[in-house]
């Protein structure tokens, strides 16, 4: 069909080839909007009623047909397509800068480091929403640094790794309302060991499994655990969840107004923004301790195991590494951090149910470490920033609001545009934004390797 | 007995629904080697365009003749479905094609979260009612229990669905097995690279291919909507992955096996809805998987991956 013409025919005739295309482009947006945005269903007593909305139609299917158009004349159907600069600059950064991903992680560090106080001093009106939005963002980094272990280095596809952060996040709200005497801090270690029991349970039977099985049974696995969890009432509270979660305390110091309070204790004047700078900086350490255990990991034995297992399984078998083991400890590893997380949203919260531990939170997170690029803790960093961060802006666009009249609600676009990020940035950079990667270990001289050099998630 | 018979009829009721699924993500994953994770709300997509032509029929045009009614909403319904999954191949997956085996995975999650939430915000996030239009059917059984009088009934809804599956099949083995599309993709399946150097047009017969799935995973959102009388924006996803458990279970790549599987997946919940727990029958549907993938990694009717070195 000649929507899927994508050959440059550059004989003079473009236009009338990218008119045409735009054409058929805003037909098949005709056909696939009529159901949906022409016509809507609607409760009615009595029955379903059909509204019809062509306005909306129509401006859709203007919109398909000039954003098509341009697209044709500027990208697809010339020579000099505008975003080949863009993306030769973007795909030559790396290279042409020596160093660039390391300065870029070592800014990136000292501005998180200062991150509360940036806000606190710059902007004092939004701080708490600006720091709010910093905790949530680091969660999601944690989250994909401990993701990236299993996926990004040992190769494994994890599709369920939103179940070993309600492990977590479970495992720290039941222990700590059933017992007075665990807090936040003693439970996060038990929390942790028990999320990577889960690890080790969940992943034992899955080993002989590979690439999409594995993807598969993981996701039933993360399935499972969710059901059991709605379900259970007796124990987890069920649909309801469990509230009253205790809040982290400064060495037996609760951010509380008055006597006794952290506050008070070191003669600041209360204000609810301390424990808001307190719970970034659990975060933003437990997000670190991730990293540099990951680092670390790599040079190890165990790590380059992973990454040998990664590339080859065979090979590694006939070198005598043991892929049970190699793959078990990748998946506990990878799973205790998620319970880490999974704790500190325990706390961070105070209320936890089942819900947000959908299938949905897993493919966040798995889209975050591919779309950074498998391996790269800095590219993790930057999808996190780019996709939460972007997301939860456009709760703040107000002037949207003026453009589409008062009824717009752009919160409820959301997902939507979530999802078409996720599919355009993997269509422009299929491996990821950060797509070279630095060698565990090198002879003298590191030198970069493309990520097409390195095999991903095959899942052998 | 009788109420193991009524709970037999209804599994397998509802093992059709699966198995219609479970085709679309079987062929894909055949031809091009991806989980379609888009396939699940391409049927949800299928059920919503049914709905539409359902009503546009009876409350705006004054339609009254049901069978007409249904047959003409099915064959729209399949039309449209089609032109989505065309559209979900050409803009996430195909750009994508010979990259590796993440990306797409990638996409395709990413595009099931668009539909959601393309439906969600153009179609509103209540359920949809829709009341039952089939009634009635035949008694097979009576029969009397400690609780009551027991009857086992076959309604003509389960009839039309189990035959339009059994139709749907026969037509698509036919299609598989007896033309020259077939042909085309047992080759691609086999061998891309061959196939194409022996002149099949690859990217088509690619295209074809989730045309062909759309169109199936249509013909069971409109039997999901007949026979639950309620869809809402989210069906998509636990009909998806039971579906591809289904596939996989019957072994992926293998047509009579993702029906085989359908039908077993939808036994088993159905079974152990009406003899354990409802809570927990997607927790034995997937346990079932898990268990089948551990210990027969090709499912029951799929070939033995060779490994070679």
């Amino acid at each position: 069909m000649s929507v899927a013409a994508m050959d440059k025919n550059g004989n003079g005739n473009t236009f009338a080839a990218s008119l045409k295309d735009a054409a058929m482009a805003a037909f098949l947006a005709a056909v696939l909007g009529f159901f949906f945005l022409a016509l809507r269903t609607d409760i009615v007593p009595g029955g379903l009623a059909i509204t019809t909305r062509w306005g909306l139609w129509f401006t859709a299917i203007a919109i398909v047909f000039g954003v098509r158009l341009l697209l044709n004349l500027f990208v697809f159907k010339t020579d000099r397509p505008v975003t080949g600069m863009l993306s030769g600059a973007g795909a030559g950064l790396g290279a042409r800068v020596p160093g660039l991903g390391k300065w870029l992680g070592r800014a990136l560090f000292l501005f998180a480091l200062v991150l509360p106080f940036f806000f606190t001093s710059f902007f004092p009106g939004q701080q708490r929403q600006f720091i709010d939005l910093a905790i949530l963002i680091m969660t999601y980094i944690m989250l994909g640094w401990g993701l990236n272990i299993v996926v990004g280095l040992a190769g494994l596809l994890d599709l369920g790794y939103v179940a070993f952060y309600a492990v977590g996040a479970y495992s720290f709200a039941l222990l700590s309302t059933h017992f007075e005497f665990i807090g936040f801090w003693s439970a996060l270690p038990l929390a942790g060991l028990l999320a990577a029991f889960w690890g080790v349970i969940l992943g034992f039977p899955v080993l002989r499994l590979r690439g999409d099985y594995l993807a598969i049974v993981t996701l039933a696995f993360g399935e499972i655990i969710r059901v059991v969890l709605l379900n259970w009432y007796d124990f987890t509270g069920g649909p309801n969840g469990i509230s009253g979660i205790p809040k982290p305390t400064f060495f037996g110091l609760e951010f509380t107004r008055g006597e006794g309070g952290f506050a008070d204790f070191f003669g600041l004047e209360f204000s609810t923004i301390h424990r808001f700078i307190y719970l970034y900086y659990i975060i933003f350490i437990l997000a670190i301790i991730t990293n540099i255990v990951t680092m670390r990991l790599r040079r190890l034995p165990i790590g380059r195991a992973w990454e040998a297992l990664r590339e080859d399984e065979i090979a590694c078998r006939s070198l005598g590494i043991n892929t049970t083991n190699t793959k078990l400890t990748a998946f506990a590893i990878g799973a205790m951090f998620g319970g880490f997380a999974g704790s500190f949203f325990a706390t961070r919260q105070g209320f936890i149910s089942p819900e947000s531990f959908s299938f949905l939170e897993s493919a966040i997170i798995l889209a975050i470490v591919v779309l950074g690029g498998l391996g790269s803790q800095i590219g993790v960093v930057i999808a996190s920033v780019v996709m939460i961060g972007g997301i939860e802006l456009l709760r703040n666009i107000g002037f949207l609001g003026q453009i589409f009249g008062d009824g717009f609600d752009p919160t409820q676009y959301r997902m939507l545009i979530f999802g078409l990020a996720m599919v355009l940035i993997m269509v422009w950079k299929p491996r990821g934004i950060v797509s070279t990667r630095e060698p565990s270990v090198a002879l003298k001289k590191k030198n970069k390797i493309g990520s097409d050099m390195v095999a991903q998630g095959e899942g052998h | 007995m009788e109420y193991f018979v009524q709970q037999l009829i209804n599994g397998l009721t509802l093992g059709s629904i699966y198995g219609l699924i479970a085709i679309g993500y079987t062929m894909v994953y055949g031809i091009i080697g991806m989980i379609n994770f888009a396939h699940g709300d391409i049927f949800m997509i299928g059920s919503f365009i049914a709905l539409t032509v359902f009503l546009i029929l009876t409350s705006v045009l004054g339609f009254t003749f049901l069978p007409l009614v249904l047959l003409l909403a099915l064959v729209v319904a399949m039309l449209f479905t089609s032109a989505w999954g065309w559209t979900v191949e050409r803009l996430a997956y195909r750009p994508l094609r010979g990259s590796f085996r993440l990306a797409p995975l990638i996409t395709a999650i990413g595009m099931s979260i668009v539909l959601q939430n393309f439906v969600q915000v153009t179609q509103g996030a209540r359920v949809k009612p829709l009341p039952p239009q089939i009634q009635g059917g035949i008694t097979l059984m009576e029969g009397s229990t400690a609780n009551g009088a027991i009857v086992v009934q076959l309604s003509y809804m389960q009839i039309i669905i189990i035959v339009t599956t059994v139709v749907l099949m026969t037509a698509f083995t036919l299609l598989i097995t007896r033309t020259s599309l077939g042909r085309a993709q047992r080759a691609c399946e086999q061998d891309r690279k061959m196939a194409a150097l022996l002149g099949v047009n690859v990217d088509r017969t690619i295209s074809l291919t989730f045309v062909m799935g759309a169109a199936l995973a249509a013909v069971a959102g409109m039997m999901f909507l007949l026979l639950y009388g309620v869809i809402d924006f989210y069906i998509g996803f636990l009909a998806g992955v039971k579906a591809f458990t289904a596939a996989v279970l019957g072994g992926i790549g293998s047509l009579p096996g993702a029906m085989l599987g359908g039908l077993l997946i939808g036994l088993i919940e159905v079974f152990w809805s009406g003899y354990f727990s409802v809570e927990y029958k997607d927790v034995a549907a997937f346990s079932i998987l898990a268990i089948v993938l551990i210990f027969l990694p090709s499912g029951l009717l799929g070939k033995p991956e060779v490994e070679k070195v």
